[in-house]
């Protein structure tokens, strides 16, 4: 449905839009790779340009500096912390999509709780969780109050994905599969989860994504160990040198792996759905 | 799990026996699935969203004596915040921030979905843009934040350039440490969440609208001004719930980016939390909750968000 101008070729409005997509995607990128850069000068580098050698240096010191407390600590509990929140996500609201596609009672309460728990302050969310535990008597863990801190950030995402999913998905293929004879798990199994399974990877990537780099409602919950953002936060107070955006290209590299895993296994999918006969 | 227990509804949601059931019985049956189904997921934001803010509440009330919260029943946490003129300043300076920032990644976010909707030709490459727009959204925030600094700074690259060219000849000084720099930030992290909705209620508009209008002798820009920003409105209204709740909920973006010469409301907090002010941070926490809902009330007076988020149902 592009826009074409009256002599059918581009009108000027498109290069007009596209200079400012390019100018906005400059905007969005450029800062980051700045800093990429710049964790990799030398030991003399500084926090700004020009670039000062060229070396390992700021991510060797990462590792044997006194710049951070345990780096390696953080990074194994961030990870575990994103693979819990991952598969909690996906499960949940793959549950819970299916659930809204008919009302049930109370549907409407659940659904404004989901918009308020992405619209409420994270910070705030965060305090309240501590206060609640510390109510309770409970101490608070990455594993216990900051995985459900996570969770109040990353489920009702992995939720409003489904909804576009299943707004999608006739139901149609679910009564062929019955009529055929398939029991209702085996209709999830081989029908709903098979078709369905691009946007659940999607809802996986938000799942982890969202968990690895969670700070505002981590931050009060997370108890005494600390994760990776909690880390750069406190980094961010106190130290003044180029080890800092090394923290920052480690842990953007390791988005971008799993970034690229996620959207290149959804890509190889689609690729292989169009490359079958449709029947 | 859930689904595995209990054959009977699942059988009713492959939607087998809806063909020979009457209509009411099956709408109840659906609904008994469907609440088992959404029950794991209601719990967990019972127990880490409702309960919490319950706890906020609470503990707003309570009194602080010795350095030691103490259970009791008082409006002094409330009286404190309420009649301080720091409270009214702080949420001055949000409200100036939340506006400009709402601004600007509104005529972004709105071109940005406008060009990638009905001006780029081919549908997988509008997706391949889009997602070009979304993965630093799957990245750390702080992280993009401090990524400002070598380019702010007084020695940073964008002064070094100016210099350079001869357009300047001191150092600009309000590009780092100020209000500009907190709201560059904000409109670097938060323009994700303007372009997403718009992006999803543009690409719902029929095409055939367009040549409808055009066909009535509309212009390219009353097309875009009468047919499809009111279509868009939903989106646009969901995307400025996100990035005023966003910015009135920030705290390390105004601490760090203004060089901790400007506080935001929940900056305060922080500082609160730090000396262990408890009570007065919740109550200054209910304060900006109340005053959040009544915006996100407002806006949804005027549209209603919900549609837009479940409409295919």
């Amino acid at each position: 449905m592009a826009i074409t101008a009256p002599s059918g070729g581009r009108p000027w409005t498109f290069y007009a839009l596209a200079a400012i997509f390019v100018a906005y995607v400059i905007f969005l990128y450029g800062p980051m790779l700045c800093i990429y850069v710049l964790s990799f000068q030398g030991p003399e580098g500084a926090l700004s340009f020009p670039m000062r050698g060229l070396s390992l240096h700021w991510f060797d010191e990462l590792w044997t500096g006194g710049d951070t407390g345990d780096l390696a600590g953080a990074i194994g509990r961030s990870l575990v912390l994103a693979v819990l929140v991952m598969v909690l996500t996906v499960v949940l609201s793959f549950a819970a999509g299916m659930a809204f596609r008919a009302d049930f009672p109370g549907s409407s309460w659940l659904f404004y709780l989901i918009i308020a728990s992405l619209v409420v302050p994270g910070y705030v969310l965060g305090i309240g969780i501590g206060l609640m535990f510390q109510l309770l008597g409970w101490q608070t863990d990455w594993y216990s109050s900051a995985l459900g801190a996570q969770l109040s950030w990353t489920l009702p995402f992995g939720l409003l994905i489904m909804f576009a999913v299943f707004g999608r998905f006739s139901r149609s293929y679910e009564e062929a599969s019955r009529d055929l004879g398939a029991g209702p798990l085996q209709t999830l199994r081989l029908v709903v989860v098979p078709m369905l399974l691009p946007g659940i990877i999607a809802v996986a990537l938000f799942g982890f994504t969202l968990s690895y780099d969670e700070f505002a409602r981590t931050l009060q919950s997370v108890g005494s160990d600390n994760t990776v953002p909690i880390e750069i936060w406190s980094m961010t107070q106190n130290v003044t040198s180029p080890s800092i955006y090394a923290l920052g290209t480690v842990t953007t590299a390791l988005s971008f792996v799993v970034i690229g895993v996620a959207l290149g296994s959804i890509a190889l999918i689609q690729r292989r759905r169009q490359g079958a006969t449709p029947l | 799990m859930l689904l595995a227990r209990d054959d009977n509804t699942m059988g009713e949601l492959d939607g087998g026996p809806a063909a020979v059931t009457p209509h009411c019985r099956r709408e109840r049956s659906w609904s008994l699935s469907s609440l088992i189904m959404a029950i794991p997921l209601a719990i967990i934001l019972l127990a880490f969203v409702v309960a919490p803010l319950i706890s906020v509440v609470a503990v707003s009330v309570f009194r602080y004596d010795n350095f030691a919260v103490v259970p009791a029943f008082t409006f002094e946490n409330y009286q404190s915040v309420l009649t301080s003129g720091l409270t009214l300043s702080l949420y001055l300076t949000m409200i100036k921030l939340a506006a400009v920032t709402w601004a600007a990644t509104l005529v972004i976010g709105f071109l940005v979905a406008y060009f990638l909707v009905f001006h780029v030709r081919s549908k997988l490459i509008a997706i391949g843009l889009f997602l070009v727009c979304t993965v630093p959204f799957w990245t750390s925030n702080i992280i993009r934040m401090i990524a400002w600094l070598p380019l702010l700074g007084k020695q940073g690259a964008i002064n070094a350039a100016l210099m350079a060219t001869g357009i300047i000849h001191q150092p600009l000084q309000f590009l780092l440490y100020s209000d500009f720099s907190v709201v560059v930030s904000y409109v670097n992290l938060f323009t994700i969440f303007m372009i997403v909705p718009i992006f999803n209620a543009m690409s719902r508009v029929d095409p055939a609208l367009f040549e409808a209008a055009v066909d009535a002798g509309a212009s390219r820009l009353q097309t875009m001004l009468l047919v499809v920003v009111p279509l868009a409105k939903s989106g646009i209204a969901l995307g400025s719930v996100f990035v005023i709740t966003l910015v009135m909920g920030d705290f390390y973006v105004v601490k760090i980016m203004s060089g901790g010469g400007a506080a935001s409301v929940v900056s305060a907090m922080v500082d609160d939390i730090s000396t262990l002010l408890f009570p007065h941070a919740a109550a200054s926490a209910v304060v900006l909750l109340v005053v959040l809902t009544l915006l996100i009330a407002a806006i949804m007076r005027v549209v209603d968000i919900r549609r837009e988020l479940v409409r295919d149902r």
